[in-house]
């Protein structure tokens, strides 16, 4: 089995976001970076299914220099090996070309990623990839167990959840409960120091999408109390001031 | 230049979300000074057909085939790409959903398209085409400009307040060449609750954390929820510990909702669970700690313990 798994490095989900340059940056002072949570579920589920199977996992990230703490991390849980391809990824469609570009020089069996990113939350670059291989793609996937050649999943629906079977190779977006985090123990960090890691430079350059600035949410007004004591008096309030029952 | 709405139906009836995508749609249409051509895949009734046209569609497409009943991503992405072909569309839009988004994503890579997902406004033309999306679980927005040809566009729920007329939509039948290859991966089991309202898709949400303190407390939330016809959600250790289905967890992992009125009873407030819920219209926090974090981002709260409020709630509610 020779898995690919795509992390993306992101804010910790803790993280208050602030702008900079006149609202056009985020603020990366003082933010410290992660895997994605979604992408820890891929992960994770990829060195289950190696350690059951046999086979690699390579973990690939787009992304700058700065992610490469998220990377060694990765191949701490038990990846192993990085690909790092360099470059500011901006645009889900320069990803996924990139990621594209990768898996069509190395046949992989299955390419695990997040649902999505918990940054831009775009959940779409596993699509696009399947599309570029003209494989299936399926999100979000709850559950993933693999027989012979043929991947047995669960997806999540709206209201509940459906079972499917499909050949390899596939894309598949995780979620959970694919499989429980991984916390690196003492081993694994210290054999990640010799892991390969390697750096290429990007394919194409296709960005379909630009930021132009951010904006942050306006505060919500201040929260009106009821006593318990007439907690009744909630109910007229949301019909009559909020008018939303 | 035409502007697409893909209107995706649930058991035969187009989606209220979809009907806000079908309204957004137009008003974009009208914007850029071309029609709105509304797309259903899969058997529907005239009476559900004819609701496209009421929320702005100027054409209705319909591909009343049998093997599109069954929400196929693959597949739908093929048959909405080959409508965008023949209608000319640079502009399509959905509403953000399980089946909406892996189709989109599908579809960006078939046309080679940017695509904003959750966006929350009508797009800015004053300079190139740009739209407002929120990002970081609703944390910020980012304004995003679409450079390529062909735009891809998922709103969010409550983007837009829909406006019914009467007007009628010609519908035109819209046979689309099915790829066996679409239908490659089988589906061997459904399980969907019934009759419920969808969490996604609620207006009016119910949700409780581990504050219910175990499973067989639930009826005092789901009482709530019946009388207000709400749907129920849940906090994440509540969906990990198993109390509830992991369909109803909300938060940064869990589904991000955006309706009118939240009701969180007994969840502290962590700000994971706030990213996923915090784009709600009207935030309600019943919390027996005055010091909940949750608080600082609610409209209305209650300091009390949720056996003795809930149950008070849901008997005002019925005497409304
Ligand atoms: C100005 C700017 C700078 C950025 N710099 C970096 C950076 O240095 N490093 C970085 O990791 N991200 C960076 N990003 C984030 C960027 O890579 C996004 O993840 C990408 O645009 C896709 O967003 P999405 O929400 O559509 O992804 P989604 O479609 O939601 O992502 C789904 C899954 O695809 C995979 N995936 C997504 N993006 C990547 C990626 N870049 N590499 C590998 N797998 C991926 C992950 O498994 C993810 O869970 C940057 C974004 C911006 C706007
Ligand atoms: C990477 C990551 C992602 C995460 N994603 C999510 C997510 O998507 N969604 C999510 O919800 N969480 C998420 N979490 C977990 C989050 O940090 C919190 O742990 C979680 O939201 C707490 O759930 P809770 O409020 O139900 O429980 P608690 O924090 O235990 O809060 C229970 C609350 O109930 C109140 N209470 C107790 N008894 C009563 C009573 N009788 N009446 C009234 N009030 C009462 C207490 O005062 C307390 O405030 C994530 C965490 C991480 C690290």
């Amino acid at each position: 089995m020779k898995i690919l798994v795509c992390v993306t490095s992101v804010p910790d989900t803790i993280t208050k976001i602030t702008l900079t340059d006149n609202n056009t940056k985020l603020n990366k002072a003082g933010v410290q970076f992660i895997t994605g949570p979604y992408d820890d579920y891929a992960l994770s589920r990829a060195v289950e299914l190696k350690e059951q199977l046999g086979g690699t996992v390579t973990v690939l990230n787009v992304g700058e220099a700065d992610a490469e703490p998220v990377i060694r991390k990765c191949l701490a849980i038990g990846a192993d090996d990085a690909i790092r391809v360099n470059a500011e990824p901006t645009d889900a469609y320069f990803v996924a070309e990139q990621i594209a570009a990768i898996a069509k020089e190395n046949n992989y069996d299955l390419i695990l990623m997040g649902r999505e990113s918990i940054d831009y939350n775009g959940g779409q670059v596993h699509g696009i990839v399947g599309e570029m291989l003209g494989i299936p793609s399926i999100s979000p996937v709850m559950k993933l167990a693999i027989e012979g050649t043929t991947a047995k999943i669960t997806r999540e629906i709206e209201g509940g959840h459906e079972d499917l079977e499909a050949g390899l190779p596939l894309v598949l977006g995780c979620q959970e409960p694919i499989a429980e985090w991984k916390i690196p123990n003492m081993r694994g960090i210290m054999t990640a120091r010799t892991k390969k890691l390697t750096v290429v430079e990007p394919s194409g350059n296709d960005t379909l999408t630009q930021i132009s600035s951010y904006e942050l949410p306006p505060a919500r007004g201040a929260c009106k109390m009821i006593p318990a004591s007439e907690a009744e008096t909630l109910i007229k309030l949301l019909r009559t001031e909020a008018k939303v029952i | 230049m035409s502007v697409l709405i893909f209107a995706e139906l649930e058991e035969g009836a187009i989606k209220k979300s979809s009907l806000e995508a079908i309204y957004y749609g137009s008003k974009v249409a009208e914007q850029t000074g071309t029609t709105a051509t509304a797309l259903v895949l899969g058997e529907g009734s005239a009476d559900e057909l004819a609701k496209a046209g009421r929320f702005g569609a100027a054409k209705v497409l319909h591909a009343s085939e049998t093997r599109l009943n069954e929400g196929n991503a693959l597949a739908y992405a093929s048959a909405v790409a080959e409508a965008v072909h023949q209608e000319g569309a640079t502009i399509i839009v959905l509403a953000k959903s399980s089946l909406a988004d892996s189709m989109a994503a599908r579809l960006a890579g078939k046309l080679k398209a940017g695509l904003a997902a959750n966006v929350i406004e009508l797009p800015d033309l004053s300079s190139g085409f740009r739209v407002k999306r929120s990002i970081f679980t609703g944390k910020a927005f980012a304004i995003t400009e679409l450079t390529a040809e062909k735009k891809i566009l998922t709103i969010k729920k409550n983007t837009i307040t829909p406006e019914e007329t009467d007007a009628v939509a010609p519908v035109e039948a819209f046979k689309p060449a099915l790829n066996d290859s679409d239908f490659t991966v089988k589906v061997t089991n459904v399980e969907k609750a019934t009759g419920d309202v969808l969490l996604p898709e609620a207006d009016l949400v119910v949700s409780a954390g581990r504050g219910l303190k175990g499973p067989e407390n639930w009826g005092i939330v789901e009482n709530l929820a019946k009388a207000l016809h709400a749907a129920t959600a849940c906090s994440k250790p509540v969906s990990d510990l198993d109390w509830r289905p992991h369909h109803e967890h909300v938060g940064q992992t869990g589904i991000k909702i955006s309706p009118n009125l939240y009701i969180a009873c007994g969840i502290s407030g962590a700000i994971q669970h706030l990213a996923g819920v915090n784009s709600s219209k009207v935030i309600v926090v019943i919390n027996k700690d005055s010091e909940a974090p949750f608080f600082k981002s609610a409209d209305y709260g209650i300091v009390g313990d949720v056996f003795d409020v809930l149950p008070r709630l849901t008997k005002a509610v019925k005497e409304l």
